[in-house]
Parts: C-alpha cells; sequence; structure tokens
C-alpha cells in the first residue's frame, strides 16, 4: 500500500553512507525515507573504526572524494551532537627504513599536488608525535587532516538530523518499475514505499539490490579484524601506521604497503586494525589474522605488548574490483542511483558521497567530477578470493 | 574414534574439554574410561567449577561435603580424573583460560592463557564445550552500592571463603538459587530478614508431574524450605527489591509488590532495612566459545540463550559437543548427566536408557523452572534514567533508552555500538540482559571471538601460519 506522503525518494541502507545521503538530499529539500532489513549502522559501519583518512590515499579521484569528506566532517562536527566524537587528531605514517620513507617521500609529493597537508618528520623528531614509538624507526610524515568519529554514532546522528522516515528491520524484497522500466519504489516485508529515485547505499549487500533492479553491480565483502585493548591513559595520540616499501620486481613499479591502524579513543581503548582478506562471508575466528594485528601493533608501541586485548571483532568492506565506489545514477535504470562499493573507507567519504548523490537527484551543479565513480563503468577483473598482507 | 598412543603433548588429543565443572569433569572421566585420549582445560586451579567449589585450603575447612549435598557425586569423580591423569589418559591442565576454538571437522586447536603466557594451542579431534554459566544480574537503582552482591557471588564466597556479606542479608531476585543461598547465609549465624523472590509460584503447578519424577529436586527444596523456617525466613513472592540505599554502602532496601509482568506497583513500596543485599536472577549459559565457532542457539524456557543439541549432545557444528548449562541452565546433576552422555556419543558408544531417561527427566525439571523464573517484561519499570545499566562503562538507562527511542537502536549489539554498554571488562555479561530488555529485541547470544581478554603480547607470538 503506498503511504499517503510518499517521499521523493527511498534510501536502503541505514549506515553512515545511507545516512549521509539522507541528510544531504533533505538538505536540498528533498523528502527522504531510510529502510534497512536491519538497525541503524547493522552492517559495515557498526564493524569500522571511524577512519577519515586522507594519508592511505594516492593521488586521484578517491583522494579528491576524502578530501571534500574531510572539510565537510569538519562542517557537520559543528552541528552534529557531540556524541559523533570528531576528532581531527591527525595521522603519523613511519618508515621502518631508509627505502620505505624514500617511497614515503614520493608518495607524499604527490599527494601534496592534490592539495594534502603532508609534513615530514624526521627521526629524531618521532617522539615529539608519539613518545612511546619504537626506536629506530627511519621517519615519517604527519597529516593533520586525518581524523576520527565515531562510525555508528555519525551514522545515528546524521539520519535524526536528516528528518528521514526510517524504516528499520524491513528488508527490501522488490524495486518496483513503472511501464517504461523507471523505478517508482520499493517494497518491503511490511509495505510499499513509493518514490521516483531509489539510492541503493547497502553496502556489501549493495550487489543484491542492484541484482533486484536488473543490474549487476559486482560488490564483493572484504573481510576485516579489529583488535580492542582494555581502556588506558591516552598513549597514542594520532592514527599511526607504518608503510613498508615493497618492490615489484616484475613490473619494476614500487607499491607501498602499509601495516594495521594504531589509535588511542576518547573512551580509552586503543583500536587496532584491521586486515584485509578476500575469503566471503567467513564469519569463522582467523587467529593468524589476530597475530598479525598484535604484531604491527606491538612492533610500533612496544608498550602494547602487555596490554590486555578485550575484544576482537570482524566486518565486511564492501569493495568493487577497481576499487573505486559506485557513486551516482545507473543509466541503465531510470531513478536508480548507487552509493555503496566505499570498502574500507566509507566513513570517510560518505559526507563526499552525500553531496555528489544529493546533485544528482536535484540536478545540481557536483563539488567534484563524477565520472570516475560512475555505476556502470567497467569496473575491471574480479579479485580471486585470497589471504593478503596488509591494511 | 580411536585411542592415539603417541606423546600426549604432540599428538592430538582425541577429545578436548573446554571447563572442569560438573559437565566437563564427568564427560573428561567417562571418555578416559571408554579409552579415549583426553585433554581438560579449566581456568580455576581444582575440579568443580562454580558450583563444587572448595574452601581455601589456608582456611583449614576438613568438611566441604558439609557444603554441598551432594559432594560424593563430584569426589568420586575427581578421583576417577586424578587416577586417569595418573595412567596418562587425561592431561588435566589447570588455570588454562581458554580465549578461542579454531578448527573444523576432526582437527581443533584450543587456544588457553595462563596467568603469565600463552599456551601452545591445544589439538584435538573432537571438542567439548563445558563453558558452565554465570549470574543474570537486573539492574535496579542502587545496585551498584558495595554491600550489593550477587546471589550466586555470595554463595561462592561462602563456600570458598567462608565469608558472609553482611549480618543482616536481604536476599532477592528469582529462582531456586535464593533458598539455598538463604538458607546458608541463615545456617552461618546472618540474620536473614526477606528473600524476595519475584516470581509466584503458581508457575510450578502447572508442573506437579515434572516436580513429583523429580523427587532428588522436591527433597532439595523441601530441604532449604525447612532450614529457612527453622530461622524463621518466608520468602515474600511476587515483590522485588526495586531500590537499594545508602552513602558508602547499602542500608536498606525498598520492596514492592510486582504485577504479573514483574511491573513494580504503585505504591506498595518498603523500606527493609539491612547492610547486605544478595540478588541473582538464575544463571546464563556462557557461550563465547560456542557462538564464535558458530554453534546454533536457541532462546531457552528462562529466556536465556542456550546451545540447540542433539540428543547425543552434538551441537550444529560437526565435531564439537557441549554439555550441561551451555545447553540451558539446569543444575550440577543434570551437568553430571549430560557430560557423560556427551562422552559416550564422541566415543561412539550407545547411551544407557536410564541415563537418557534421567537426563530428560532432569531438563524437564529445569525447563519448569526456567518458565516460572523467567524475567516479566515489566521489570525495566524499576529503572530509572540515571541507574547504571553497565558498570563497566558507567552507561545509565537513560541514554539506552535514547539509542533505542531515538537514534534507531532495535538490538543490543547496535546499543552497545552507540553507547558503549558492554564494551568493558565484563563484555556484556553483567549488563546483556538489561540491555537487550531495554532494546525489546529477541535473545541473541552475544558474540565474543575472544572468550577472555588476552595479552596482545600473546597473540604477537601465536605461531604463524
Amino acid at each position: 500500500m503506498p503511504n499517503r506522503h510518499s517521499p521523493d525518494v527511498v534510501i536502503i541502507g541505514a549506515g553512515v553512507v545511507g545516512a549521509a545521503c539522507a541528510y544531504y538530499a533533505a538538505r536540498s529539500g528533498l523528502t527522504v525515507a531510510v529502510v534497512d532489513r536491519g538497525p541503524v549502522a547493522g552492517g559495515t559501519t557498526g564493524a569500522g573504526e571511524g577512519n577519515l583518512l586522507v594519508s592511505d590515499k594516492e593521488a586521484g579521484p578517491e583522494l579528491d572524494l576524502a578530501l571534500l569528506s574531510t572539510r565537510l566532517w569538519r562542517d557537520l562536527s559543528a552541528t552534529l551532537p557531540p556524541e559523533t566524537e570528531y576528532e581531527p587528531k591527525g595521522g603519523l605514517v613511519v618508515a621502518p627504513d631508509e627505502p620505505a620513507l624514500k617511497a614515503l617521500r614520493a608518495f607524499a609529493e604527490g599527494q601534496r599536488a592534490a592539495g594534502v597537508t603532508a609534513t615530514e618528520v624526521p627521526a629524531d623528531r618521532l617522539a615529539d608525535l608519539e613518545p612511546h614509538l619504537a626506536p629506530g624507526l627511519a621517519g615519517g610524515f604527519h597529516y593533520p587532516q586525518d581524523a576520527q568519529v565515531q562510525p555508528a554514532q555519525a551514522a545515528a546522528r546524521l539520519l535524526a538530523a536528516s528528518g528521514a522516515a526510517l524504516h528499520l528491520g524491513e528488508e527490501v524484497t522488490a524495486i518496483l518499475r513503472g511501464p517504461t522500466g523507471a523505478v517508482r519504489g520499493v517494497r518491503t516485508g511490511r509495505r510499499e514505499l513509493l518514490a521516483p529515485a531509489v539510492v541503493n547505499a547497502a553496502g556489501t549487500w549493495g550487489g543484491e539490490i542492484a541484482r533486484l533492479a536488473g543490474v549487476h553491480l559486482p560488490v564483493l565483502p572484504r573481510r576485516g579484524f579489529v583488535l580492542v585493548t582494555e581502556p588506558l591513559p591516552r598513549i597514542v595520540r594520532h592514527k599511526v601506521y607504518a608503510a613498508d616499501y615493497i618492490a615489484d620486481v616484475a613490473s619494476g613499479s614500487a607499491a607501498l604497503q602499509s601495516s594495521a591502524v594504531v589509535e588511542g579513543t576518547p573512551g580509552g581503548p586503543v583500536l587496532i586494525g584491521a586486515t584485509r582478506e578476500r575469503v566471503g562471508f567467513d564469519r569463522s575466528l582467523s587467529t593468524e589474522a589476530l597475530r598479525r594485528l598484535a604484531a604491527q601493533a606491538a612492533r610500533l608501541f612496544p608498550v602494547l605488548a602487555d596490554v590486555q586485548v578485550l575484544r576482537a571483532y570482524h566486518g565486511f568492506r564492501p569493495y568493487l574490483p577497481d576499487h573505486l565506489p559506485a557513486i551516482g545514477p545507473d543509466p541503465r535504470v531510470p531513478g536508480l542511483h548507487h552509493a555503496c562499493g566505499h570498502e574500507g573507507a566509507g566513513i570517510g567519504l560518505a559526507p563526499a558521497t552525500g553531496v555528489l548523490l544529493a546533485a544528482a537527484l536535484t540536478g545540481a551543479e557536483p563539488p567534484l567530477d563524477p565520472a570516475p565513480f560512475r555505476p556502470e563503468r567497467d569496473h575491471g577483473p574480479a579479485d580471486v578470493p585470497t589471504q593478503e598482507q596488509q591494511s | 574414534m580411536t585411542t592415539s598412543p603417541s606423546d600426549p603433548r604432540t599428538a592430538p588429543a582425541d577429545l578436548a574439554v573446554v571447563g572442569a565443572g560438573p559437565a566437563g569433569l564427568a564427560a573428561a572421566v567417562t571418555a578416559a574410561s571408554l579409552g579415549l585420549t583426553v585433554t581438560l582445560l579449566d581456568a580455576g586451579a581444582r575440579p568443580g567449577g562454580q558450583y563444587y567449589r572448595h574452601p581455601d585450603p589456608a582456611l583449614g575447612a576438613t568438611r566441604p561435603q558439609a557444603l554441598h549435598h551432594d559432594w560424593a557425586a563430584f569426589a568420586d569423580r575427581e578421583a576417577e580424573l586424578r587416577a586417569h591423569e595418573r595412567a596418562g589418559r587425561v592431561r588435566y591442565l589447570t588455570e588454562h583460560q581458554v580465549w578461542s576454538v579454531t578448527g573444523s571437522g576432526t582437527d581443533w586447536s584450543v587456544h588457553s592463557r595462563t596467568d603469565d603466557a600463552a599456551g601452545e594451542p591445544v589439538r584435538a579431534r573432537a571438542v567439548l564445550l563445558a563453558t558452565g554459566a554465570y549470574e543474570r544480574q537486573l539492574p535496579f537503582p542502587g545496585w551498584t552500592l558495595p554491600g550489593v552482591v550477587g546471589a550466586g557471588g555470595a554463595q561462592a564466597m561462602f563456600k570458598s571463603g567462608l565469608v558472609l556479606p553482611g549480618r543482616r542479608v536481604v536476599v532477592a531476585g528469582s529462582g531456586p538459587l535464593l533458598l539455598a543461598v538463604a538458607a546458608s547465609l541463615a545456617a552461618a549465624g546472618a540474620r536473614v530478614p526477606a528473600v524476595v523472590e519475584a516470581a509466584g509460584y503458581g508457575p510450578y503447578v502447572r508442573h506437579t508431574g515434572t516436580l513429583l519424577r523429580n523427587p532428588a529436586k522436591l527433597a532439595e527444596g523441601a530441604l532449604y524450605g525447612g532450614a529457612l523456617l527453622r530461622h524463621q525466613v518466608r520468602p515474600l513472592l511476587r515483590h522485588a527489591v526495586v531500590e537499594a540505599h545508602g552513602t558508602d554502602r547499602v542500608e536498606a532496601v525498598t520492596v514492592a509488590r510486582l504485577d504479573r509482568d514483574w511491573r513494580p506497583v504503585p505504591g506498595t513500596g518498603r523500606r527493609v532495612p539491612c547492610d547486605a543485599l544478595a540478588v541473582g536472577h538464575g544463571l546464563v549459559p556462557e557461550l563465547s566459545l560456542a557462538t564464535a565457532l558458530g554453534c546454533a542457539t536457541r532462546t531457552a524456557a528462562d529466556g536465556t540463550a542456550a546451545l540447540v543439541l542433539t540428543p547425543g549432545l552434538r551441537t550444529s557444528v560437526p565435531g564439537v559437543w557441549a554439555a550441561g548449562e551451555t545447553g540451558g541452565v539446569g543444575g550440577a546433576q543434570l551437568a553430571l548427566a549430560e557430560g557423560e552422555i556427551a562422552a559416550r556419543t564422541v566415543a561412539g558408544r550407545a547411551v544407557p536408557a536410564s541415563l537418557a531417561r534421567r537426563r530428560d527427566r532432569l531438563r524437564a525439571f529445569a525447563d519448569a523452572m526456567g518458565a516460572a523464573h523467567r524475567p516479566g517484561a515489566g521489570w525495566t519499570g524499576w529503572l530509572r534514567d540515571g541507574t547504571a545499566v553497565c558498570r563497566c562503562e558507567e552507561v545509565p538507562a537513560g541514554r539506552v533508552r535514547e539509542a533505542v527511542e531515538e537514534l534507531g537502536a532495535t538490538d543490543a549489539r547496535t546499543v552497545k555500538l552507540l553507547t558503549r554498554a558492554g564494551m568493558g571488562w565484563c563484555q556484556g555479561r553483567m549488563c546483556g540482559p538489561a540491555v537487550a530488555a531495554l532494546a525489546g529485541g529477541e535473545t541473541v547470544a552475544d558474540r565474543r571471538p575472544l572468550a577472555c581478554p588476552v595479552r596482545l603480547g600473546q597473540l604477537a607470538e601465536l605461531p604463524a601460519d
């Protein structure tokens, strides 16, 4: 049964990306309904650490999106309640040896050209930023734009501020299409929500939603484990991770491979995460993943070796084979939009995604070129399931 | 399943048993007597678990059996365990707290920690989880005051340390343990001004048949009842302690009448002076290891999550068995029976019909008791917005209500993400039932991939894949 007041747009997914889409769509004057088969932040958002990182992104479309988001998160922090725990703490990427430092320097150079602030920190000044860092590191880079939010709170507060009608615990069973093939709403277990636009912000289930609409979007899950320590006084001040220089002999090119991110939280625990494994939706505990995280953290901060790990949890990051999200209208189905496939960066990229999507919905001028994120692009070959070193 | 002849330290055991309480102990000795090699891991220094507690040797107590009406059943099995240990059939690892079980099929690794080191994982062809239960707490204003203790905790303090929580102790909550605790306290010289039971005994009447088929349980009840009458303690039914008062320590409690749904009836509160309160609402199965393995759960009659088990006590995960409280809280006698049954099916042996009947009878009794004492939905009515729900993270009920009513939390997990309730040291064991009730969601088993805290350095030293 159609609602008496049909919304302008139905957003599928009450994670942080769906919440940001709802927020910016509402600010553009649209009426919004959000539907999710679970609660708010029930998927990848709730398993995330709340990283707003520019430091780990090489120059390119994803970095542009991250930089826009960084500015938007700063604005949002002035309007959202303090429970969102926005903290512009900055990132510190350290290099264990000279080759790694040299590679990091080149990486940072490219980022700077794209608008990132990155300051080299010589070895003897690292302790000024992080007094408990292991000795013997070659140096590092400070990224003051890296920041953090509490992800579940961020999603919940964005949704609350959007004023969207929430339909939680309702699974979308069909995307409704009109005679011309254009979407006209969604059907859930409890109702039909009619709207001329539907946004697929379903995270790891984004591929399923696309399939319901009759299109192919190869969203895949990538598992990550996070370790959480006992509450501690603030011994880690920034988001800290190590960059290792990996020479790819075959291609002659160089790639950076980074360790788990180690950081303190306002609540006291230190978060260590995350691994990246392509193992489908496997929920079993990987002691190998825990070992790697713990070893990487103890290498960076030897003082953590004697700390108790209270819990470990995992989540599944939604990624597309070319590692860029799908954002915007899907020309194959008029009225269908996508906002998914953000992999491990959904918290950070959410506001920019919301702004791009709101622009597409209202026909406004987008703040940056959305072309690299076109949902119908060639996503490249799918990865083979494998375990990977690296964060 | 066959016996493996080689060194137990390197060769996989036929069976790893986690927990040396009644269920695990019975399972280990039964399996060993059937020819299996067994590794038994337990967090405690001595077998018996939470139920059969030994007084601290320093106290010089000579008659622990005085604290337990069925100590002999335990003492026999402990003697068997020692004999199997000497014969090399059982490797018994005390003070080993298991934080994870990984593997599949017939290849399992049991990861444990001791106080100072991570043990090498124990390898086994089958795993039996006998991880017991912990106390169900329903918070109320003042429950964090010194002098307020868990009913089971009070019993444990008394059994292992022979200490009393106070001189004038109100016993409150719900479940058969209350009478046992009150009787122990009274016998040890404490005054028990009131035993406050939230359930009525009406539901028992519907299960008269079950009760009559369990004469031992009736006798046990009569024993406590008699002891209490001698000390002039009469349970107050359909009442609850809805607030504890005091500044540095509990000085009094307010006891109020409850309606059928456990909602406090306005205007019925009265103050009872005391210097301690022992309060508990039964037990919650400890399922962290099981849920991390993916074992299916169900909602038991008492409202807690328990494992789905076959009559032979297999979980839904091939190669993993469970016995005792993990399959639904039912007490030590049931745990002993189930440990024996599980060990027999692990060994591929038939279960004697009499043993199966005994188990079914005890389980039916446990279900009847569980249903009678299942908390009514109205109990959250005695929580004020400022009442701490999660003690570890100091989250008051008001913030949990806000997460549910305003922020879109529809289950306990989302409440946790939004409020930190359940993220502290106890990992939600204390506040879990309360948060779930406030969230209004269905009972779901907690997922804790780490069943207990582990030193980061120990994880870093795990053998690499």
